[in-house]
């Protein structure tokens, strides 16, 4: 059994300009100790759909409208909320882009730390201590002791960042959901971030879902790749597959238009248009405006994610039907 | 055969629509409900203060006309509200009231408005040492207790009407003052007013054209609620005496009136409390609904 | 047309006071957030300026365009110093020497129409009367890729890329001969951004504008410049032509940061070697003696902490980095 089975995952926003549906028909399977990238722009879902999994949306205005989310076989979706909550925190965890408003700015780190424990795990506040100074350890973070007693402010982003992380891991979860950690960090902080995830990983076991708009992030550390795009999936496939037999013009497009370090000079591939407007769905495929090499039916069919080859699954009609090369 | 890319560019685009702020902003108002209750309640109760202001007679009775023979009676067929011990008719003294605070309402706001813009603006453009001054005078005008202060300025100059407005315009510009001066902070530290001297636009034409039109949002809300901060004010005065004199009535007058007598005569009580507090709730209201449809991050949900 | 610089910036310097006490305050200390920066740029020429938080580039930027003033040091455009133009000479010298900033969401005046804001820039410096402007407005939007239509509208209903476009439309506005741009993709979608740096790339091109690039992202840098311009702690640490700088930097910090950046290429990633720099990057508001980037060097020595180095030329192609060590290390 998956350590995390999504499965047609449809989430929506009623608000007054209008219904947005900011995930449509998501599925994708997590297993232990592996990591999922999710790579998407604004608006393409990516971050929805992991506040889903956590039960964080909402709900006016949002709404879950269809779909499970299995975690070890329980539906996080619709079951109740004391089960969830003994889950949350201490099986599942998750760490977001802005450490400074993730983290309470009028509590210690060391409060703050030990919480999950105390809460989860029913450790005795001594013991919690100890494990809270360990994982600051760990973390990288030097002077753990003086460090419990300050706050949040009292901290670079880097280190917030640390701190967070350190929180997220204190309980030694299965899964972690990271929503865009380094975004907000210089490049260089950004590295030693990711490294310690990584780290933090392989010594935990744990299953890893990365959720970022850089292509780059995630090839130096996900086994498997979704891309999303207007709330649905377009390509999924393992890092490798994604990278060098892709099959998705929109996928094709991202890693085109990203300036990389190794790329000559010349213009930049460009993906023409904008993300469509989630307050007015167009029939057919959402990228259809904007691609290249779209057809007629692709602004008239719906789209269905299908696996095309082994492990690999693309949204792209022109793909399933005609073999079409990307 | 491709799709033009160009679709896309319209598309978005034109989903907004060619709208201006200030329609933007009346549409939201008018999708939420108590602002327009409110809205709807002002300007019925409104024209009518005023209409009797030009028909004295408008309830068939006059404000000051006394019928001593009469006396205190309940709410009839012919006295729709009632009458006040000396048989004056409750309903022409409510309308003929209403427009009185009314009116003090709205020219104290426009006076301490006028105050309170200039005074903010100036502090908040000039900032350094001025600004400091300026907003310590503030600090230490708040600091004076401002009903007695009013009380000292109607005791020294007399029973004026104008002066009942200016008393209360001079006591409530410093909130005015504090709120401009915050905006234009805010509004200054906007990376277009950074452009807009890049630009090489003169000093004038920044104030006036960049930053100014970006602070009407929350004057025009606060002015708002000022209204009912300075309606309750008179009434406190009146309430004591010093604001409105006999035969004149107000709604302060007239609460005070009925608190005398409240236990024989509890109609004349009831219905100028009821109307007061009907306004002060429609004026908050509205203040309300104007801060959120004019706040235009504060429609995203 | 001759090859001398369009600008040149020499050895300035940007502190900002520290005071303290309530009523009477003390200048206790400087934050020096530009520490003596040198540097030209050409007509035509892209100048890509890196650095990460804390380093100085923002305010490198507005101390250009004398949104505020050097403590010391000079700014010559065409030879003439602008640090020592004020009031009216200052605001018509401005037209020559335009910013974009990063924000696009805070850049336009939410109040003014499109049309309005491009007709305001180029009336400032009265270089259009006004039965020309709405032809002129239309040329200058169809120049950054928006149609016609979109004078009418009012920023709230643009997003974010088509923003950024305005807001270089108006910079144009005024036909400047340098442009800043600082972060001007930053805020923008990874689909957008390539769009917009084309963009100023291209009128960079066609226009002979001196373009001066500032950003965090080292891999957009290097895809516009023509030289790049590295930055830490209120100084540049090494500079020289885009291609040169990134294959084979001479300095420790570029190196890092060349390191830092992700590769959008699973393969190249999983083998190359990467350096982790310990620590966070400095505040301007503590720095260390000596070479500034020293405590976090990996090929740091004791007299590293002693000596503050200045740019020292390198090779033939005008290059220069700021290490007491660059030509023993080998990077």
């Amino acid at each position: 059994m998956s350590l995390l089975a999504v499965e047609n995952l449809s989430v929506s926003f009623h608000t007054r300009h209008g219904v947005v549906r900011a995930v449509q028909d998501v599925s994708f399977q997590l297993e232990r100790g592996q990591t999922l990238g999710i790579v998407g722009e604004s608006g393409s879902g990516k971050s929805v759909t992991c506040y889903s999994i956590m039960g964080l949306v909402p709900q006016p205005p949002g709404r879950t409208e269809a779909g499970r989310a299995l975690f070890d076989g329980v539906d996080l979706l619709s079951c109740p909320r004391r089960r969830l909550n003994r889950i949350r925190g201490a099986r599942l965890s998750m760490i977001f882009q802005d450490a400074m408003t993730s983290l309470n700015p009028f509590l210690r780190i060391g409060d703050q730390l030990i919480e999950p424990l105390m809460i989860h795990e029913k450790v005795a506040r001594p013991a919690a201590i100890a494990r809270a100074l360990a994982m600051l350890d760990a973390a990288g973070i030097a002077d753990a002791e003086r460090r419990l007693k300050m706050f949040p402010h009292e901290f670079s982003g880097g280190m917030r960042q640390r701190v967070m992380i350190a929180m997220a891991l204190i309980t030694k979860p299965d899964l972690l959901i990271a929503d865009e950690p380094t975004t907000a960090l210089d490049v260089t902080v950004q590295a030693q971030i990711l490294e310690l995830i990584r780290k933090m990983q392989r010594e935990l076991g744990m299953a890893v879902i990365l959720v970022s708009h850089d292509l780059g992030i995630v090839a130096g550390f996900c086994d498997r790749v979704m891309v999303m795009y207007a709330g649905r999936v377009m390509e999924s496939a393992p890092i490798d597959d994604l990278f060098y037999d892709t099959k998705h013009p929109y996928t094709r497009g991202l890693r085109n238009s990203i300036p990389a370090l190794q790329m000559k000079g010349g213009e930049l591939h460009v993906i023409p248009g904008q993300p469509p407007d989630p307050h007015h769905a167009l029939p057919g495929c959402p990228f259809a405006p904007r691609c290249a090499q779209a057809v007629d039916y692709c602004a008239t069919e719906e789209i269905r994610l299908l696996e095309t080859a082994p492990n690999h699954r693309t949204a792209c009609l022109r793909v399933q039907k005609e073999g079409m090369p990307v | 055969m491709a799709l033009s890319p160009s679709i896309a560019l319209a598309g978005s685009a034109d989903a907004a629509g060619a709208s201006s702020f200030w329609r933007d902003a009346w549409r939201r108002l008018r999708q939420n409900k108590l602002a327009v209750f409110g809205l709807g309640l002002l300007s019925v109760l409104g024209a009518l203060c005023f209409a009797s202001f030009l028909w004295p007679n408008l309830t068939g009775f006059n404000y000051g006309q006394q019928n001593l023979a009469l006396g205190p009676v309940p709410p009839n067929r012919l006295h729709w509200l009632g009458t006040d011990p000396l048989g004056r008719d409750l309903l022409a003294r409510l309308l003929y009231g209403g427009g009185i605070s009314l009116t003090v309402g709205l020219c104290a706001t426009a006076v301490s408005l006028t105050i309170g813009v200039i005074y903010g603006a100036i502090a908040g453009f000039a900032g350094g040492k001025l600004d400091m001054v300026m907003m310590r005078l503030v600090d230490i005008l708040y600091a004076l207790p401002f009903a007695i202060f009013v009380i000292l300025l109607m005791v020294f100059f007399g029973q004026n009407f104008i002066l009942l407005f200016l008393a209360i315009g001079a006591v409530e510009w410093l909130t005015m003052a504090r709120i401009v001066r915050g905006q234009v902070l805010t509004v200054k530290q906007q990376e277009f007013i950074e452009a807009a001297h890049a630009l090489g636009l003169r000093e004038g034409r920044i104030i006036f054209r960049h930053i100014v039109p970006n602070l009407l949002g929350p004057i025009i809300v606060y002015a708002t609620l000022t209204v009912p901060e300075v309606i309750i004010l008179e009434s406190f005065l009146s309430f004591l005496g010093l604001g409105v004199q006999p035969p004149h009535s107000s709604w302060g007058v007239l609460i005070k009136e009925g608190a005398e007598v409240m236990e024989e005569y509890p109609w004349l009580l009831i219905y100028p409390g009821a109307v007061m507090t009907l306004t002060l709730f429609s004026l908050n209201f509205l203040g309300d609904g104007l801060r959120d449809a004019l706040d235009v991050r504060g429609s995203k949900d | 047309m001759s090859a001398a610089a369009l600008l040149q910036v020499q050895d300035v310097k940007t502190w900002f006071p520290v005071d303290k006490g309530f009523l009477f305050k003390r200048r206790v200390g400087e934050v020096k957030a530009v520490d003596g920066v040198s540097f030209s740029l050409r007509q035509g020429e892209i100048l890509g300026l890196v650095g990460e938080s804390g380093c100085g580039k923002s305010t490198l930027a507005r101390t250009i365009l004398q949104l505020v003033r050097p403590a010391a040091g000079a700014v010559l455009l065409e030879g003439r110093a602008l640090t020592a133009l004020r009031g009216a000479s200052l605001r018509r010298a401005r037209s020559d020497f335009q910013m974009v900033f990063q924000d696009p969401y805070a850049s336009l005046n939410p109040r003014m129409t499109v049309f309005d804001a491009l007709a305001e820039a180029m009336l400032a410096h009265r270089r259009v009367p006004r039965r020309e402007l709405p032809g002129r407005i239309d040329a200058l939007l169809e120049k950054v890729g928006l149609s016609p239509q979109a004078r009418r509208k009012y920023p709230h209903e643009f997003s974010g890329g088509q923003r950024q476009r305005i807001a270089i439309a108006r910079a144009l506005a005024v036909a400047p001969k340098l442009l800043v741009a600082d972060e001007p993709v930053s805020a923008l979608d990874v689909s957008i951004q390539a769009q917009i740096i084309n963009l100023l790339a291209r009128l960079s091109r066609e226009m002979g504008l001196a373009l001066l690039f500032i950003s965090h992202d080292l891999s957009v840098v290097k895809h516009i410049s023509n030289r790049i311009a590295v930055m830490y702690l209120g100084r540049i640490v090494e500079t020289g032509p885009a291609a040169e700088v990134i294959e084979r930097p001479l300095h420790p910090y570029t190196k890092a940061l060349i390191s830092a950046v992700p590769i959008p290429d699973p393969r190249r990633e999983a083998h190359r070697a990467r350096i982790l720099l310990p620590g966070d990057p400095p505040s301007p508001l503590n720095p260390p003696g000596g070479c500034p980037f020293h405590p976090r060097c990996l090929y740091a020595q004791p007299r590293c902490a002693q000596v503050v180095p200045s740019l020292e030329p390198f090779g033939q192609s005008g290059r220069q980095a700021s290490c007491i060590r660059m030509r023993e290390i080998d990077i």
